[in-house]
């Protein structure tokens, strides 16, 4: 509903936005393809050939994919578990009127700022670190064996780090949703007889089921993603008990300088993520036309 | 000077054609009201005189001078909008000033105009608050002051009363006509309400799915409505039509006849039916009357706020045969 | 509509709260306490650290070994810089697409935010090369303009939540008013849309300053931002517990104090409006 000169500056104004994020979006995507049929490592410039399919056989063939796909599905699982209930615990605990709301709400929330490298360094020396970690201290303080949680449980203290960072995430939003509840429905549910868990379950889960949902969508992306959290705990290891997806293709490429077999994974985590991203993207497209 | 001509104008939407082709002069000076029922193109109408829509084609002229690839700044046109359009974080005195600063009038001269806008509309105190503090009204009379100091060869009101309360219309209502007699400037006023088109208009024009239906003064329109759907959008409570063998009686294919020229009587008259439901309003009482043998709808009959009727009593009724509207087969004037 | 609530269940609910909400603050407090302590008192039991006494010597330790303000600078120049280009590209666009919807307006915001969920890992190599080819490599510039790209989608899609706030009525206003296009956007829109655009401000700049995927791996001394700089922390020297404290402490007090004021506008940002 407008002119057609205002249509025409409409074009011009939102053209630098397009124009930018087609080529950021373009040329890397078609370079990592490229890449990928081409045996290319930077150690050895000047000997790129094409192999066809190579690097991806080799890629997807590698014990070390096989453990890496797991060690995603699981990291990017366990946390969406832990956040999901507990954000939806926390919720309901910070909905209820309480003195001092907003400051919990401040301390609750805090985590979530925390840059990934320091939240995974001050949980892996200060908390985690066998010797003069906080839960050493405390296992000693009990008479009990430090547990090395690093080297004994890589990947579940990897899990409990990202967790505490993406926790306040979940809990924000599903405290938003709550408190967007029409509080007359619940009355009117209890004027119709519904008691406590009743009213949770038959008229606050169904509210909360799309908030629900955008949270485990959103993390997702974020979480196949993860990896400042490894790079500076374990690296990976020990050997590659620790290594998702983006670690080991960041490994392939810039450790071994393996630029085929890099690429190759790139295409493989793209596709992943876009199975993921087509749902999220659908509930975003329905939100906006509501 | 404010002398608007739509020459052949059409707009689609796309494949959706919202205003077939259509001819309209508006004269100087006039009072013009656009009604109908909502989706019926007004406001687009008035959207393609602001300039704030291309037309698909046809021609706008704006005294004489083709306005209809002019932008909506310089066409010289003021318009009031449905939600007043104030701007939030100036204060009154700025959003009158607003459009006088765009045009560069200088600061002696704008403070001059404001001033007397500001007493004509009983702003003067409330010149320096935001929008936000005012009430419904008095927003609506800003929205009007920051078109009057314009000084515009036309004005456009778009439903500019619809958000107000019933009692602050009628008073908004009788505001806007005086301002129209002292201005003696060209109105253009957009609503969907007849009795605003009836109270306000010199010239009224009807429109219906992009059509214009008919064009004339509230009386003629209410006299001699040239089609059914006239007949029925202009005058309250609504005209009865009555079609069937009554209106055969009368050689056409629908007759109207107003409630308020049927008469009455519990004794005898020519057709007769129930009362259902009595409207008391005092002064008058519209009856509506069922079983009465021409048709399903019920019959709407003003009758004296004095006279004792009372559900399901019995009533008789007869039209004023020289106030009778005969239609033909396609719904026009027979 | 306030409930009725008895005074004792508001206790025990306000017990329990701040119970569970001091558990999650807890790192962040320790590292605070940390920060203020000496090398050798840092790594003793908490009870001995607590009551151990008060010092500002690794906060300047962390200055002079490391230049600690240079990494902070790198820090404030990136995040600011990418978000205020990201803005300034936006804002017309944002606006384009609120008050002048085409038909595809929809399908070009569903693009952009699809830009955002590419894994970076895929592109990692590409963007290497290239900026190792354009000596992008380890300089503010570059990550710069990382950052603007990566996070354009979001502050496209949150100026346009909020401008479509505006009624547009507002506006046509303007334009009947006789205000062009330029002064439309400046004396009409901008003014309206300021806390909007405050807010977007604030998110991107608090996701910039965090991000960790390409600060880690584009940059290597020169340009290192905070997070680059903290992952020095990672293989550790002799004791280091207070100097990490102490770096981390500055690391993240700004962006969480700006992190609280921006909470609301938070939910609404990271869910592209599929939550308010």
């Amino acid at each position: 509903m407008a002119t057609k000169a205002s249509r025409a500056a409409a074009r011009l104004m939102i053209s630098p936005a397009v124009l930018l994020l087609l080529g950021w979006m373009i040329v890397p995507l078609s370079m990592t393809l490229y890449f990928s049929f081409l045996r290319y490592n930077l150690l050895m410039p000047g000997m790129e050939e094409f192999t066809g399919w190579t690097n991806y056989r080799f890629f997807l063939t590698d014990p070390a994919f096989t453990a890496a796909l797991w060690n995603t599905l699981l990291l990017v699982g366990g946390v969406l578990l832990i956040t999901t209930v507990g954000g939806t615990l926390l919720a309901l605990l910070m909905d209820q009127p309480f003195w001092g709301q907003g400051i919990v709400r401040i301390l609750v929330i805090a985590p979530f700022f925390v840059m990934p490298t320091v939240s995974a360094l001050v949980w892996k020396n200060m908390f985690m670190n066998p010797v003069n970690g906080l839960f050493a201290h405390l296992a000693k303080f009990f008479g009990l064996q430090p547990y090395d949680f690093l080297a004994q449980a890589p990947l579940g203290s990897i899990i409990f780090i990202v967790s505490w960072q993406w926790l306040p995430f979940a809990t924000l939003i599903l405290l938003t949703a709550l408190q967007s509840l029409d509080q007359e429905q619940l009355e009117a549910a209890e004027m119709d007889g519904a008691g406590p868990l009743s009213r949770f379950f038959y008229i606050m889960v169904p509210h909360l089921a799309r908030a629900i949902t955008v949270v485990i969508l959103i993390q997702t992306i974020f979480l196949l993603s993860v990896f400042a959290e490894i790079l500076v705990t374990t690296n990976g290891g020990p050997g590659v008990a620790s290594t998702n997806l983006t670690y080991l293709i960041y490994m392939q490429s810039l450790l071994q300088f393996d630029v085929g077999g890099g690429s190759a994974g790139g295409v493989v985590a793209i596709i992943l993520a876009n199975i993921v991203a087509i749902f999220l993207m659908r509930m975003i497209g329905k939100n906006l036309e509501a | 000077m404010g002398r608007i001509t739509l020459d052949k104008v059409t707009k689609s939407f796309g494949d959706v054609n919202v205003i077939p082709p259509l001819d309209l002069t508006i004269n100087d000076g006039e009072f013009v009201v656009f009604v109908g029922p909502s989706g019926c193109g007004k406001s687009t109408l008035l959207r393609l005189i602001a300039g704030l829509e291309d037309v698909t084609s046809g021609q706008i002229r704006i005294d004489g001078e083709d306005a209809t690839d002019m932008p909506p700044a310089k066409r010289g046109l003021a318009m009031v909008f449905q939600s007043y359009a104030l701007y939030p974080h100036m204060s009154v005195r700025k959003n009158i000033a607003f459009p006088m600063k765009m045009a560069g009038v200088p600061q002696d001269e704008q403070k001059r105009r404001i001033e007397a806008a500001a007493k004509s509309l009983n702003l003067t105190d409330y010149l320096d608050r935001r929008p936000g503090q005012l009430s419904g009204g008095q927003r609506q009379r800003v929205a009007i002051g920051r078109a009057i100091v314009r000084e515009p060869s036309a004005f456009l009101f778009d439903e500019p009363l619809s958000n107000l309360d019933a009692a602050l219309r009628v008073n908004m209502r009788l505001e806007i006509s005086e301002l129209h007699n002292a201005l003696k400037t060209t109105m253009i006023y957009v609503t969907h309400d007849q009795v605003e088109a009836m109270t306000m208009a010199d010239k009224i024009v009807v429109l219906r799915a992009g059509n214009i239906e008919q064009v004339g003064s509230p009386l003629e329109l209410y006299h001699t409505p040239q089609n059914e759907f006239v007949a029925g959008f202009i005058g309250s409570p609504k005209m009865n039509l009555i079609r069937g063998a009554e209106a055969d009686k009368h050689g056409v294919a629908t007759i109207g006849i107003r409630p308020e020229h049927l008469a009455a009587s519990t004794e005898s008259g020519l057709w007769q039916g129930t009362v259902g439901v009595a409207e008391h309003l005092g002064s008058d009482t519209f009856l509506h009357v069922h079983d009465h043998g021409l048709g399903s709808e019920p019959l709407t009959v003003r009758v004296d706020g004095e006279m004792p009727v009372r559900h399901g009593d019995r009533i008789f009724l007869t039209p004023d045969e020289s106030k009778l509207h005969r239609f033909d087969m396609q719904g026009l004037r027979a | 509509m306030a409930r009725k609530v008895t005074t004792r269940r508001k206790a025990v609910v306000t017990v329990l709260a701040w119970l569970v909400g001091l558990a999650i603050f807890f790192p962040i407090l320790w590292i605070v306490i940390l920060s203020f302590k000496s090398e050798g008192d840092a790594i003793k039991t908490p009870f001995e650290v607590i009551f151990s006494s008060w010092t500002f010597e690794s906060y300047a330790t962390v200055q002079e070994r490391s230049n600690y303000f240079r990494h902070f600078l790198n820090s404030v120049v990136i995040s600011l810089g990418s978000t205020v280009i990201g803005l300034v590209i936006a804002i017309p666009a944002a606006w384009a697409m609120a008050f002048v919807p085409g038909r595809r307006t929809k399908d070009v915001l569903m693009w952009m935010l699809s830009t955002k969920m590419l894994p970076p890992v895929g592109v990692l190599v590409p963007i290497y090369l290239i900026f190792r080819n354009l000596g992008l490599l380890d300089t503010r510039l570059g990550l710069v303009i990382v950052l603007t790209l990566i996070n354009l989608p979001i502050i496209v899609w949150m100026l346009y939540t909020y401008f479509k706030e505006i009624p547009g009525e507002i506006l046509e206003a303007a334009r009947m008013d006789g205000a062009s296009l330029k002064n439309e956007l400046i004396h009409v829109l901008t003014p309206m849309a300021v806390p909007g655009i405050a807010s977007t401000l604030l998110l991107n700049i608090i996701l910039a300053w965090n991000e960790a995927f390409w600060t880690l791996n584009l940059t290597a001394a020169k340009a290192a931002p905070l997070t680059a700089f903290i992952a020095s922390y990672s293989s550790p020297e002799g004791l280091f517990y207070a100097k990490l404290s102490a770096a981390s402490t500055m690391a993240i007090a700004p962006i969480l104090i700006m992190g609280w004021f921006s909470q609301k506008q938070l939910v609404r940002g990271l869910t592209f409006g599929a939550v308010k």
